[in-house]
């Protein structure tokens, strides 16, 4: 008989191990799926996962998608260790790129090197603008932040539309609902000549150094910690679980918009109705992979940027359908989750008495 | 605006809200037990792909439902396992659940794409439906329609009436008290993980089976997430998550009829209109404090048999 | 944890390690004739939305039937407008695809950088307004089609109201509102236009309570600028009639249809890859209609009576031949300033950028202004 054992102490040995054995997983899956339906399994995992990376395309292309979701993911991070469920995530990147996106077409023409750190401030307030709203009806009204931040993710879609169709309209652009390409001197510079990848991983970088920095040796992440796994704990010893619960949401807030801001002037180059395919949501996903650690949600950044990456490959080099792709990302998650479950348990064949 | 066009408002705000309904009360069956599920929208989508491939092949009404049930009780159980027995992060499982369920049913109705499924029957009852105005809005409905309501009913008695209920409340306030008591907090949890799953997967099939008789992937178009709203704002009270659905339907049907009726505000801001209202109720709701509304204490709490 | 220091370091060095790698380089060389083709083509929704993107996959199917053995081609679903586009566009080009179909307006920005990177690749955008040296772009005259349902509507109303479901005021929506409605009211003087926005091209659910909604208020046709069959579904419930929408959408209405308009593609692409064949493509601004074949018209439904038949028959064919523009004034913007002088017809130019109702239709265009 199997049995879970409660192991004495964690160790980050296992934390690989479960990781490891997560993607082993995904990766036999695939491969009988793809036996399946009539491939060589080495060769299609090759060309979808190790081909799109061999190079250096192919790496700017990575960083670039990952970018957003280390952003979020560490932000998001501090917040679900403090307790404090920013799920609107998605909603703060949206109007932290439109009030990035809107600085930026105010400034047009000006060529000035405060324009583009004016336009990424700019974003990252206008996020956090939005993230204060579930942050003072939770504070005030003891209202659910993931449900407001959830309901008002819809809301800044739709204002998003409505600024993009009126007031922040192309004059050039034969009334379609996109704004005017932003000037060189609001757009973020790239790190290769090949693909797309931007400072913006810079920034996601330092940000993830940042918040790890938070958590190891700052009081208020400790604060934030304590606060998180026990609010009674955390009350006896003083700590305030408003300003925990304000400090998270803004800070999931700034990074959101942030991250919003950097993909409109740093990928798409203008506003349009669609500026995200949903990063504030996988967002969340990397912070759990990731497991809260600021730090570990790069490298879960960029697996889950990579799982992207081979999904389009599938479909292009295989043939396979779109919908494949969201199967096996749940797939991978559903793993990775599973396995998660060794850290804190060791397995133990019983002989039942 | 004459009373033929208000009965028609209305039965169409039923029509829109009974989704919503099922998946509300998917939703809080599994929250009141301690589980927080937001992979609603997957279970859903499985739901209205299987109800609808049942109905396609001829199947009658209540075979199309159970299927729909049986496949939502199913996606859920892969949920159960992870969280209950595996002590995955139920945030994390539910949002994998969600993309998962996606792809699945893309993946497979793929094929039922451009197929139209027989139309539903309509059940008049009889005397009531004669009633001037609300008779045909609210007793000439299909028979989903009518389930919907009983389930609500069904779901009050059992919470608050039967012993059953009372120990899943038990087991979603204190599950460490629970377990002290003797009850098997795993199993409870896990019964209320299939029944939820099953609620969801009927409203998703009402989507495909009478709302719009055909299937395409991504059709809940986020009414899974909805539905977990609904809960909160209903504070965890099975009739409050009905009242919340047809609020929230009404809001969004009332939202095209003004834009027919020709009221110039750019349809963008009142598409807001049911976001927003949600977001008032809510706060209205939680800033009252009142007894009884507030979330199970022991919501998304792992429970650790500790030795 | 220090152990994720080390995670981090490993994931980065290997990241580092995979870019140093020689990158792969394909270069496809522009030689005039070839003997055989690569054609892409990037969708923004599934092949299964039974509307846009399923044409698109048709006219794609079509290319491949026409060239056998010459043609091999490739497609990606559900691609969202903006940097993903981007980066399939690019992988797409350096696979060594020869001409890449577009299908979507928000796919432009996109197109016009890959272009610039790859000069070899051919690129084909629909619907949009930006070209280059090896960007062609493409459209079809929908509001043709439109003012034929105008017309069949204008006569088979007996409510003398028309629901109308609209996706976003871009202006090639806005253009089929508009010539719907001036068709309708220049055979029946008493219509009137019911406008639902619903701010999505797809959600059958939501297409479903906008057409449910306008026939409660009174429209006994629905026409529709969003892609699922929903509508037609209601009407065909409902007892009503409907026009369909992209694609033939009678097996969802059997009674309900009217007509339906269809975007045809094939004639196009396989025109388009054949001229890279043989060594003949240029960068061209196709805006092409009933007389190229472009759009279609299904079958007229059973419930279209003869003489409706016959006027339809006559419009399209006078439309098709140049007689007949569906835009000829006189004709009045919504607040009531002049458009178009009596006998003047619109220029292409004013239609690419339509963002204003005709007078007559009542409400507003969203558009925050």
């Amino acid at each position: 008989m199997i049995r879970f054992e409660a192991r004495a102490e964690t160790h980050w040995f296992h934390e690989w191990i479960a990781v490891i054995a997560a993607l082993v997983l995904t990766a036999l899956t695939a491969a009988l799926v793809l036996m399946a339906l009539g491939f060589d399994p080495a060769n299609s995992l090759h060309r979808i996962v190790v081909r799109p990376l061999a190079s250096t395309y192919g790496v700017s292309e990575l960083i670039a998608k990952a970018t957003p979701l280390i952003t979020i993911g560490v932000a998001l991070s501090l917040g679900f260790r403090a307790g404090v469920w920013n799920i609107g995530a998605e909603g703060q990147l949206v109007v932290g790129g439109l009030t990035g996106g809107a600085v930026a077409l105010a400034l047009y023409g000006v060529d000035w090197f405060w324009v583009l750190p004016v336009v990424l401030v700019g974003g990252a307030l206008g996020g956090m603008a939005w993230a204060a709203i579930p942050a003072f009806l939770k504070v005030r009204f003891n209202a659910n932040e993931i449900l407001v931040s959830l309901m008002l993710t819809y809301v800044a879609l739709l204002l998003l539309s409505v600024m993009v169709h009126g007031p922040l309209r192309d004059p050039d652009g034969f009334n379609f609902p996109e704004s005017r390409l932003f000037h060189d001197a609001a757009t973020l510079p790239k790190l290769f000549d090949a693909g797309r990848g931007h400072i913006g991983f810079i920034f996601a970088l330092v940000f993830a150094g940042l918040g790890t920095w938070m958590v190891k040796r700052w009081h208020l992440g400790f604060e934030m910690k304590v606060s998180g796994l026990s609010p009674r704990a955390a009350q006896f010893a003083g700590y305030s679980r408003n300003q925990t619960i304000w400090i998270s949401l803004l800070i999931g807030g700034a990074l959101s918009g942030f991250a919003g801001v950097v993909e409109v002037t740093g990928n798409i180059g203008q506003l349009v109705p669609n500026i995200s395919p949903s990063y504030g949501f996988t967002a969340i996903i990397v912070a759990f992979l990731a497991r809260l650690h600021p730090l570990a949600v790069v490298p879960a950044g960029l697996l889950v940027a990579l799982s992207y990456l081979a999904g389009e490959a599938a479909q292009l080099s295989l043939g396979i359908p779109g919908a494949m792709t969201q199967v096996f990302q749940g797939l991978l998650l559903f793993f990775l989750l599973g396995t998660s479950m060794l850290v804190n348990y060791r397995i133990r064949l019983w002989r039942s008495v | 605006m004459d009373l033929l066009l208000l009965t028609a408002i209305l039965h169409a705000i039923l029509v829109a809200s009974t989704p919503l309904v099922f998946a509300g009360l998917g939703a809080l069956i599994q929250e009141r037990a301690g589980v927080l599920n937001l992979g609603i929208e997957g279970l859903m989508i499985v739901g209205a792909l299987a109800g609808f491939a049942a109905a396609l092949s001829g199947q009658p009404l209540i075979i199309s439902v159970m299927a729909a049930a049986l496949s939502g009780a199913l996606l859920a159980s892969v949920f159960a396992f992870l969280v209950l027995r595996l002590e995955a992060n139920p945030v994390a499982t539910g949002l994998a659940l969600t993309l998962f369920g996606l792809g699945l049913a893309a993946l497979f109705g793929a094929q039922y794409v451009g197929r139209a499924a027989p139309q539903v029957a309509v059940w008049v009852i009889p005397i009531l439906s004669d009633i001037p105005v609300i008779g045909r809005a609210l007793f000439a409905h299909d028979p989903l329609v009518y389930l919907s309501v009983m389930m609500v009913a069904l779901l009050w008695w059992f919470l608050y009436r039967s012993r059953a209920g009372l120990i899943l409340r038990a087991v979603g306030e204190n599950h460490d008290a629970a377990h002290g008591l003797g009850f098997s907090v795993i199993g409870i949890r896990f019964l209320a993980i299939l029944a939820g799953g099953a609620l969801a997967g009927i409203g998703g099939a009402y989507l495909t089976l009478v709302q719009t008789p055909m299937f395409v992937e991504g059709m809940t178009a986020g009414r899974g997430w909805i539905a977990l709203a609904l809960v909160v704002f209903a504070a965890w009270r099975p009739v409050r998550v009905m009242l919340g659905a047809y609020l929230f339907g009404s809001v969004t049907i009332l939202q095209l009829h003004s834009q027919a009726f020709g009221i110039s505000i750019p349809a963008q801001w009142l598409s807001m209109l049911p976001y927003l209202v949600t977001i008032i109720a809510l706060v209205v709701i939680s800033a009252r404090g009142v007894q009884g509304t507030s979330a199970p204490a022991s919501l998304a709490k792992t429970f650790r048999i500790s030795r | 944890m220090k152990g994720f220091g080390l995670k981090a370091l490993g994931m980065a060095a290997a990241v580092l390690l995979a870019a140093c790698s020689d990158s792969e380089q394909t270069t496809s060389t522009d030689t005039g004739a070839a003997d055989k083709v690569k054609a892409g083509f990037i969708y923004v929704g599934p092949i299964s939305d039974g509307g846009w993107t399923y044409e698109h996959n048709v006219g794609r199917l079509a290319v491949e039937a026409a060239f056998g053995d010459r043609v091999e081609t490739t497609y990606v679903e559900s691609v969202a407008e903006g940097p993903d586009a981007e980066r399939v566009l690019s992988q797409m080009a350096n696979d060594g695809t020869d001409i890449i179909f577009t299908t979507s307006f928000g796919f432009m920005n996109p197109t016009i950088k890959v272009a610039e990177q790859f000069p070899n690749v051919k690129f084909e955008h629909a619907t949009g307004f930006k070209r280059a040296d090896n960007v062609a772009t493409y459209s079809s005259r929908f509001y043709e089609g439109r003012h034929v349902l105008g017309l069949i509507a204008g006569r088979m109303t007996k409510t003398n109201t028309i629901g109308y479901i609209a996706s976003f005021p871009i202006p090639e929506v806005v253009r089929g509102i508009n010539a719907a409605y001036l068709a309708a009211k220049s055979v029946n003087p008493d219509v009137q236009f019911k406008v639902i926005w619903v701010s999505t091209w797809f959600d059958p659910g939501k297409e479903a309570d906008a057409a449910k909604a306008l026939i409660d208020q009174g429209a006994d046709i629905l026409m529709q600028h969003t892609d699922s069959p929903a509508a037609m579904q209601i009407a065909e419930q409902r007892g009503i009639f409907a026009f369909g929408q992209a694609s033939d959408m009678k097996s969802f209405g059997p009674t309900a249809q009217l007509t339906s308009i269809i975007d045809d593609w094939a004639p196009y692409y396989v025109e388009r890859v054949g001229a890279v064949l043989d060594g003949t493509w240029t960068s061209t601004d196709v805006w092409g209609g009933f007389n190229t074949g472009m759009v279609r018209l299904a079958d007229y439904g059973d419930a279209v009576p003869e003489d409706v038949r016959a006027m339809a028959e006559e419009a399209r064919i006078a439309i098709s031949e140049g007689r007949l523009h569906p835009f000829t004034g006189p004709v009045n913007k919504q607040d009531g300033s002049v458009w178009l002088q009596a006998g003047e017809t619109a220029d292409d130019g004013t239609l690419l950028s339509m963002d204003f109702y005709v007078e007559g239709i009542e409400g507003s265009l969203p558009s925050g202004n």
